[in-house]
């Protein structure tokens, strides 16, 4: 904890259009771990890509350990000691751990040794792995321990972590920090990039806040309430989701002993899933991603059919129907992948509004669709959610994920649903518009929709639902009031215990 | 150092403007080889170009450009709609030669009549003979998974067997002296699908634009259109949205089968005139560059269409009067469909040129 490790003044790097980084400057220190803070499109990403190589500034310096450093590329970087994980892994899923390791060396020692020293490595800093096992196989907390295994055999002097924790549940959160304790103990410094503000107050000795690409302030977050940050990083006060109370409505939603195979090969197979929505009520899904949700929206959404009986909306069966058989009984639905599942990519946001709207909307005639009534429903998303666009002409891909995400849920949500799903709704959304997502949620329920909300953001699915179950293995746990349930208790749900006995003890 | 950055969007003006640029790039480079084969560049491109369409003897080669255009717009029409959706109809030319011998067979049956109602019943049986000639991939891949660009590819193969066996069987002209091939429908009144020979106009013409128009209704207006192109560009949006792919598969392998049959009998009530051995030339086949070459838009296929009808005769005039080798001008059309698909990244990627080393 002496020196300062890495010196950044005043980069500035602007792509057509946009300045992503306007004159940063912040100091690293050694040993230390450093938020870096913002909503997305702020700049934190094309910043770290400078730090890493990746990326050239257009203008300003960065200094390490005084010396000059403008690393041309990752490897000149990673050389100077500058390591990072991704927020997506970059990894071979048919490939055992080591392989995945070695393909990311710039000269890998023969397996035999790698693998003897992923071993060490993971136990001494409590990142239980094996080496051998198939990528494939591994849970996502899993996946990011080879990422941070590989960083860490080269003995990096700074780790960059892209928001580390959206994959994990609370223990393995627990772990990664005891990971990022130790590390920092032996004098590795952290660049933590992250929006879960409590985090940040746990674990980081300074704070960077970015805002439309400025350096807008510094804080130390063990000082500064979450509510602090926040502000400063939307440069506004918050609106935080209000919900009203409300007694609860009839069964609207009923799913009963639904078991169906993946279509995917990697896929979970849900066994056994059994729950009611009231109307009125918002049940929170957590879990772990890849235990079985993006199964389960398939089969609520109608692209994956069960047994007619296992899926009941106000006593009809539906399981046996697709899509749009669903939609025009009122059941929608937003899955988590917005490209190219929610949406099409290239095609224009009034082609994205009809693709789910073409029924309930009416926006065809004889089969021709009425492109007037499309755009001004797709006009009617664009306004009401805030989405910010040239236009309903724009190819969906030119819109950020925040805006996408908008776009999509609602979409969802003017067409008056009686069920919906959404899966992880606000994922890689900045706060303002999360907590304009969430109102919104809590809007239609309390209009008497049945919600289900699959997340893996537990303090969203706190802050809006009304019951809680959690995911584990394709397997649903018991379904509990959301109010009263502490972290330990989810922790152990998601991670597929009784958790009645947990209550009951 | 150059580098290719992803657009937010793509371009339309590129989009419009590369295939023009295309041409003229082609016209530069195919001019560079016919320089290096000694023949004069300038010269050779009027001829291709210039010769068909406003030269000494274009009264003569105009109304090819309909004969020749007309199948492969006809065809490309249909293929483009499963291209867009991602169902890979390869076996046109099968379907092509199978309309024809469905339609000949069915006027034939009633040859001499002279009855209104042959030419409609062969136009009905051509287009059924092309649309169940497609439907044994589209079922296959519907019902056991099987993957159809092999097995439309495959029937080319048995359908030309049927042909040839049809011309010197079954449809062998009685009075033919035992020449292969079977009577001339063209000359047979109520058979012949021409209008104005002298034109070039037959029934293919106005059914290729007619089903340019119709497809780019379909595309553009209906709902089943959308779901084309919403499965091809985004398979698991279209799944989301509703879309059942084995009905898509039916439709559009029977929709491209149904219009290559159509092609295949209105060639040979016409152009053609007679089934026989060699009666297929690989129409089904250009129409699949044809096809690309428009970008799978109806309007640009019946463009396509046309510059690719234009370069066949202007190729052919350039090989018998400058005495250009076959094979310098099959490498001047494959540099066209080169050129165009190489330009056409720059619609949805612009180049940047940076200097390496600038901070």
């Amino acid at each position: 904890m002496t020196g300062t490790l890495l010196s950044i003044r005043g980069l500035t790097k602007a792509y057509p259009g946009v300045v992503a980084n306007d004159s940063v400057s912040f100091d690293i220190q050694e040993g230390e771990v450093h938020a870096l803070l913002g909503e997305n499109g702020a700049g934190k990403s094309t910043l770290v890509k400078m730090i890493y190589g990746l990326v050239k500034p257009d203008s300003g310096t960065m200094t390490w350990q005084g010396d000059p450093f403008a690393p041309p590329e990752p490897r000149a970087a990673r050389a100077t000691g500058v390591a990072m994980v991704f927020q997506h892994f970059s990894l071979f899923d048919a490939l055992n751990v080591a392989e995945n390791v070695a393909l990311g060396m710039e000269n890998p020692p023969p397996m035999r040794d790698l693998a003897t020293k992923i071993r060490s490595v993971s136990e001494n800093y409590g990142l239980p792995l094996d080496p051998d096992r198939t990528v494939g196989d591994l849970s996502a907390g899993e996946r990011q321990r080879v990422e941070i295994i590989r960083c860490l055999l080269q003995d990096p002097k700074l780790l960059i972590m892209d928001e580390p924790t959206s994959v994990l549940t609370p223990q393995e959160v627990e772990i990664l920090f005891k990971t990022l304790n130790k590390l920092k103990s032996e004098g590795t410094a952290i660049l933590y990039i992250s929006h879960k503000l409590e985090e940040i107050r746990a674990l980081c000795d300074h704070a960077t806040i970015l805002r439309l690409g400025k350096n807008v302030g510094t804080c130390i977050p063990a000082e500064t309430t979450a509510r602090d940050m926040a502000e400063m990083m939307v440069g506004d006060t918050l609106h935080t989701p209000t919900r009203s109370a409300k007694d609860g409505g009839a069964p609207v939603l009923e799913v009963r002993d639904l078991s169906l195979a993946s279509a995917n090969p990697f896929g979970t197979r849900l066994k056994n899933i059994t729950f009611t929505v009231h109307a009125g009520e918002i049940l929170g899904l957590g879990g772990v991603a890849g235990n079985g949700q993006d199964e389960l929206l398939a089969a609520l959404s109608g692209e994956a059919r069960s047994g007619s009986d296992t899926i009941t909306v106000k006593d009809a069966p539906v399981g046996h129907l697709g899509p749009n058989e669903r939609r025009a009984l009122g059941i929608l639905a937003a899955p988590e992948e917005r490209l190219g599942h929610a949406a099409a990519p290239d095609m224009s946001l009034s082609e994205n509004a009809l693709l789910t709207g073409a029924i309930r909307e009416n926006l065809t005639k004889n089969g021709f669709v009425d492109w007037a009534s499309t755009t001004s429903f797709a006009e009617r998303i664009i306004s009401a959610f805030d989405v910010r666009t040239p236009g309903p002409a724009s190819a969906a891909r030119s819109l950020s994920g925040g805006n996408l995400q908008k776009f999509v849920i609602g979409r969802e949500v003017l067409q008056n649903p009686q069920v919906l799903i959404v899966n992880q709704p606000t994922w890689g959304v900045d706060a303002a518009a999360a907590a304009a997502i969430r109102q919104s949620l809590l809007d239609l329920a309390a209009e008497g929709a049945a919600i289900v909300v699959i997340s893996q953001d537990l303090d969203e699915l706190m802050e809006i639902s009304d019951h809680f179950g959690a995911l584990n293995e394709g397997r649903l746990s018991d379904i509990r009031p959301a109010i009263g349930l502490s972290i330990d208790e989810i922790g152990l749900m998601m991670g597929g215990a009784d958790a009645s006995e947990g209550a009951a003890a | 150092m150059i580098a290719l950055e992803k657009r937010p969007e793509p371009s339309r003006l590129l989009a419009m403007g590369t295939p023009l640029i295309a041409v003229i790039v082609t016209m530069i480079a195919g001019g560079l080889l016919f320089a290096a084969l000694g023949k004069n560049p300038f010269e050779a491109i009027r001829t291709i170009f210039w010769d068909p369409l406003f030269g000494e003897y274009a009264f003569y080669y105009r109304p090819q450009l309909l004969v020749k255009g007309a199948p492969l717009v006809l065809i490309a029409i249909g293929l483009s709609l499963g291209f867009r959706a991602g169902i890979w109809n390869i076996g046109a030319e099968g379907q092509y030669t199978m309309g024809a011998i469905c339609g000949a067979g069915v006027g034939l049956a009633f040859y001499p009549s002279e009855s209104v109602l042959i030419f409609p019943a062969m136009v009905i049986a051509g287009a059924l003979g092309g649309w169940a000639w497609a439907m044994i991939p589209a079922l296959l891949k519907v019902k056991f998974g099987t993957n159809e660009i092999l097995v439309s590819l495959m029937l080319v193969y048995v359908a030309e067997q049927l042909l040839a066996s049809m011309s010197l069987g079954l449809l062998k002209n009685p009075q033919g002296f035992g020449f292969p091939g079977s009577r001339n429908i063209a000359e047979w009144d109520a058979a012949t699908s021409w209008i104005a020979q002298d034109y070039g106009m037959h029934w293919g013409v106005v059914a290729a634009m007619i089903a340019v128009i119709m497809a780019y209704v379909l595309l553009n207006r209906h709902i089943l259109g959308f779901n084309i192109r919403l499965t091809g560009e985004a398979p698991r949006a279209a799944r989301f949205a509703g879309v059942k792919p084995a009905r898509l598969i039916l439709f559009c392998l029977g929709m491209s089968g149904m219009l290559a049959g159509l092609a295949g009998l209105f060639e040979v009530a016409g152009p053609s005139g007679q089934v026989s051995i060699d009666f297929n030339v690989g129409y089904g086949f250009t129409a699949i560059i044809v096809a690309f070459l428009g970008r799978l838009h109806p309007v640009g296929i019946l463009l396509a269409g046309l510059l690719m009808a234009l370069t066949y005769i202007g190729g052919d005039i350039a090989e018998s009067q400058m005495g250009l080798p076959a094979a310098a001008i099959q490498v001047f059309q494959g540099m066209l469909l080169f050129f165009l698909l190489a330009l056409d990244l720059l619609t949805n990627y612009r180049v940047k040129f940076a200097v390496k080393g600038a901070a």
